[in-house]
């Protein structure tokens, strides 16, 4: 497993690997935010946090297609299919890899990101807080959709349609959590709603990744 | 311990192929599995792998004892060629890559990444990561396509080298490799068409 987990962070570095996508693509956003809504600084402090949520939610969406896909082409997903690994472990070594490559990087970015966009200074912890919390989940929903879609022909499409409504509760507590922090208001009931959704699909979905997976490698 | 197949079918995108399959492997044996293309060569060998269901039929002494190679080699161009051996592997709970090296040849070749390889020594690579799995029963489909005579015959040793130790191998290949394996010529097995039953059959 840890094999399976160094040889996907290696790749991931090498080039051609993608590291950068979802980085480079949340800089992109949350730069061009503040050009296209205008200099009031009021009104930037107030959508910084749902901006910054969506951006992450997004650049996470955008490395999804090549999660199981490179490897389904190259064959390297039957061979680990027949290989000692139960394939519930090969999701959830896979979503890991995901997110240590795209989510972690988005937390760390993202309190650099909230300056541009003014982020009032106590959502900064929050901001960092929830993102920590719910790109695990997003990186885990991924994986799901991408094992599902893993077969198809530029399954990309369908792949951002079938995963987008489950990231649909992630961001909502997610939002709420860096909204709240940031306008100093209570924050323990999303954070907590967020977590429980988190856990959720860490204890549930690499189940099902692999169930869809072993119908798809038929 | 012996690789028993009964009365198997098989089916690919839900179409039988083959049925009344029977067949067993032993310890030291090598079968070379023949017929015509389209015939479910590769349908049989990903099913014996545990990668599709059967459709009838049942295998015994298969779980966790079959090495299976396919047509893709399962390399990653941006990784070297010891780093790709070592992932598998790590991931067969093995570490000495080195005899896979030296069987194929690929010692000159190991800081090489896959994706500068050609067609041949990347085939080479794919089949040397048979031996470091350290699995029983080799599973081959197509395993001499873009290799050349020399490599041929350094796969054939190998296998050899495997018979010897106490291993099997189901081999599907048109060429003739030089091993005094049994033959299994799947073409009499073919699934014949079903009669139509359905409730519009009359009408067809």
């Amino acid at each position: 497993m840890i094999a399976l987990l160094l040889r996907d962070l290696k790749l991931a570095f090498r080039a051609g690997g993608g590291f950068g996508l979802g980085l480079a693509f949340f800089l992109i956003v949350t730069v061009l935010v503040p050009f296209s809504v205008g200099p009031q600084s009021s009104l930037l402090s107030t959508i910084a946090p749902g901006v910054l949520w969506l951006g992450a939610l997004l650049a996470c969406l955008l490395s999804l297609d090549r999660l199981l896909a490179l490897d389904w082409e190259d064959g390297s997903l039957d061979l680990l299919a027949t290989a000692p690994l139960p394939l519930e472990a090969v999701v959830s070594i896979k979503a890991l890899a995901h997110w240590l490559t795209t989510g972690l990087p988005l937390v760390l970015a993202a309190p650099f990101l909230g300056v541009l966009l003014n982020l009032p200074v106590p959502g900064f912890f929050w901001l960092v807080i929830s993102l920590l919390i719910g790109t695990p989940a997003m990186s885990v929903i991924g994986t799901f959709g991408a094992a599902l879609t893993v077969g198809l022909k530029r399954g990309g499409l369908l792949l951002s349609l079938l995963v987008l409504p489950l990231y649909v509760p992630t961001l909502i507590f997610g939002a709420e959590v860096a909204r709240r922090g940031a306008t100093g208001m209570e924050t323990q009931t999303p954070l907590l709603m967020l977590a429980g959704i988190t856990a959720a699909t860490i204890a549930l979905l690499p189940f099902a990744s692999a169930a869809v997976l072993r119908i798809n490698l038929r | 311990m012996t690789l028993t197949v009964t009365d198997l079918a098989i089916t690919r995108g839900g179409i039988p192929v083959l049925e009344g399959l029977n067949f067993s492997l032993q310890t030291g044996q090598a079968l070379i599995l023949r017929g015509p293309n389209g015939i479910g060569k590769t349908t049989l060998l990903r099913t014996l792998a545990g990668l599709q269901p059967a459709l009838n039929g049942t295998i015994d002494g298969a779980e966790d004892r079959i090495a299976y190679a396919s047509h893709s080699d399962g390399l990653k161009p941006t990784l070297s060629v010891v780093e790709n051996l070592t992932f598998w592997a790590s991931v067969f709970g093995t570490h000495d890559i080195q005899p896979a090296l030296d069987a194929f040849a690929l010692n000159e070749l190991s800081d090489r990444h896959a994706g500068n390889l050609s067609a041949g020594q990347k085939r080479r690579l794919g089949l040397a990561r048979m031996l470091v799995t350290g699995r029983p029963i080799w599973m081959l489909d197509e395993p001499t396509v873009s290799l050349d005579k020399s490599a041929v015959q350094m796969f054939a040793d190998a296998v050899r080298a495997h018979l010897g130790q106490g291993g099997s191998a189901l081999i599907a290949t048109h060429i003739d490799l030089g091993l005094d394996g049994a033959v299994l010529d799947v073409g009499p097995n073919k699934a014949k068409p079903k009669p139509i039953d359905d409730f519009d059959g009359g009408f067809l």
